[in-house]
């Protein structure tokens, strides 16, 4: 049977939960501001885009351009390089495996991230193992492709968006 | 413990005392009215030494903060100019540079002078955890202060460390723009600047927070001592002050000598030449180090081939602290009545040592017998967490254990009679 001091406990016992459910999300309310404000703000994210001149970067050279404060290497692939990135598509040392056809527009135009996908640093130009990057931190070794082959990085360099305005500039970003 | 009331007799302190009795607290706490074990050897002088180096941190950090600006094209420059042209400024900044690395001297110190004597045994675990969350917060500090003078170690190490966070970009929803969160951009940046440098000036106060609980919890049961048995008796015991602060006082002389060498003659000793070159985005230096003191966790990270693994390694390597009062199942708190402990424990020592040098080499240097820094590394690492897991759970259930003194007085008197 219920009684009056059921129903008041009952009551009681909604109240706390109501307050206190209402105390959580004025909480949660008030953190997330806190929170966000650390989030990148709207000028850093409003860097977009460059544009980068081909002309400057002759065969078989590599040029690095700044890019919402990250290097992007642009390679100028010889036909060997090509070659050589295309011969590897099978590779069994490939950590995170995908085919140079898929990493560029033109295969002369190698065009990706220049931060290392194991901690930040950049790796250096036409060294390690495999004749393309090396991370001198942790001792990545990455293709012609840009491709992981040895150490502890665990993913590719990225390839990120970007168009041909014409034959001679691209856009990034 | 505390036996004694603060009593005061000068009318004055006394109606103070009435309305706030701070005074009485501080007796109970480092004064005469707290008693501590009559046999406190000199390694239970770290503590109060760590507490000296926090405010030494503290005051030297409140002073170059007057001449500092955070501003990734002031930075660099800002710091040249405290070392140059700001009066004493250069005494300001050695010793805060170098205050940096004896606070964790002293610390680590005063960590292994826990681990030997076993003072995170029963009943004081609240007080290791609390040292433990001071260790960590202390990491954390000095990580941001070294960024803050933005030369090229400051900028690298800044990115290397902040990206151990991208090894986590499996969670859903924070993983991945966790990194980016921690910048406030793409890189690291000058929000990064700003708000290590706003929490570099806040975590000391929060130490400072934490320590005050931490000798909170020791009062509780009062500090261990050498033979690790409990204090009993007045017999065993001897006010904290005239004694123990006279002894820590000497130490302090002892130490300051010690630190005014680095100070004075060698302020560059324990930082990096690299740091000198403004931070370059573009360009990584060869060779990237952390400062000594992250070395051997630096060590622990490397020799683990696989990115999320080896982070979750080094943060296991710390946190695995908390876990040691119950995987040392051992009646007895002090090592010097557990040969085969000392043995392991002595071990541990030079093992950690050996994985600091490890850090501060190329983990492909070929050393002894033609194996790679790494494979040292690895076995390093295997001891540190076998340590832990393997030997202090085994030898301290199965040890044959000396015969430990009836009280703190016998075996000062035995001693005594000896001597």
């Amino acid at each position: 049977m219920t009684t009056h001091d059921d129903v008041v406990e009952e009551r009681r016992n909604f109240l706390y939960l109501a307050t206190g459910a209402a105390g959580a999300v004025a909480v949660g309310g008030a953190a997330w501001p806190l929170i966000d404000q650390m989030n990148p703000s709207k000028d850093v994210l409003a860097l977009s885009s460059i544009e980068v001149d081909l002309t400057k970067i002759p065969e078989g050279t590599s040029a690095v351009f700044l890019w919402r404060k990250n290097p992007v290497f642009v390679r100028h692939r010889t036909e060997a390089e090509i070659a050589r990135a295309r011969a590897d598509d099978n590779a069994p040392d490939l950590v995170d495996p995908e085919a140079d056809e898929d990493r560029v527009q033109r295969p002369e135009w190698l065009v990706m991230s220049g931060v290392c996908t194991h901690f930040g640093c950049i790796p250096l130009d036409q060294q390690g193992d495999f004749g393309g990057w090396f991370c001198p931190c942790h001792g990545s070794h990455y293709d012609i492709s840009g491709r992981i082959r040895r150490g502890p990085a665990p993913a590719n360099l990225p390839v990120m968006e970007y168009t041909f305005l014409n034959d001679t500039t691209i856009k990034i970003g | 413990m505390a036996s004694r009331k603060f009593e005061p007799t000068n009318p004055t302190v006394k109606w103070v005392e009435d309305r706030l009795p701070i005074l009485g607290l501080i007796y109970s706490s480092v004064g005469g009215g707290y008693d501590t074990p009559r046999n406190l050897n000199y390694w239970w002088n770290f503590g109060s030494l760590a507490g000296f180096m926090l405010v030494v941190q503290i005051v030297t950090g409140i002073v170059l903060v007057m001449h500092y600006v955070p501003d990734i094209n002031l930075a660099f420059d800002s710091v040249q100019h405290i070392r140059r042209d700001v009066n004493y400024g250069w005494l300001m900044q050695s010793i805060h540079a170098n205050g940096a690395s004896m606070f964790f001297i002293v610390v680590y110190i005063h960590i292994l002078r826990g681990f030997y004597f076993g003072s995170y045994k029963s009943p004081r675990e609240i007080l290791w955890f609390l040292g433990i969350i001071i260790y960590l917060l202390m990491m954390a500090t000095g990580f941001m202060g070294y960024v803050l003078p933005w030369g090229q170690m400051s900028f690298w190490g800044a990115t290397v460390i902040t990206n151990f966070f991208s090894a986590f970009d499996f969670i859903p929803f924070i993983g991945d723009g966790l990194v980016e969160w921690l910048w406030g951009g793409f890189a690291v940046d000058q929000p990064t600047l700003n708000r290590f440098f706003s929490l570099h000036y806040l975590l000391p106060f929060v130490l400072v927070g934490v320590v005050i609980l931490h000798i909170w919890a020791l009062h509780i049961p009062g500090s261990t001592n050498p033979l690790g048995i409990d204090a009993n008796g007045p017999y065993d015991k001897v006010p904290f002050h005239p004694y123990y602060t006279a002894k820590d006082a000497f130490g302090l002389g002892v130490f300051v000598i010690f630190f005014a060498a680095f100070v004075f003659y060698i302020p560059d000793f324990l930082g990096h030449p690299d740091n000198y070159i403004k931070a370059d985005r573009l360009k990584t230096p060869a060779h990237i180090v952390p400062e000594w003191y992250y070395l051997p966790f630096y060590a622990i990270l490397r020799a683990i081939p696989d990115k999320l693994l080896g982070i979750v390694a080094m943060f296991a390597s710390i946190l695995i602290l908390f876990a040691m009062p119950w995987l040392d199942g051992s009646r007895i708190r002090s090592m010097r009545f557990r040969p085969l402990s000392q043995i392991f424990f002595w071990i541990f020592v030079i093992n950690g040592l050996f994985l600091g040098y490890l850090g501060s080499i190329s983990p492909d240097d070929i050393l002894w017998f033609g194996f790679e820094a790494i494979v040292y590394a690895q076995i390093s690492t295997l001891y540190y967490f076998a340590y832990f897991l393997v030997v202090m759970p085994v030898v301290s259930r199965m040890e044959t254990t000396l015969p430990v003194p009836t009280s703190i007085a016998a075996s000062v008197l035995e001693a005594n009679k000896k001597g």
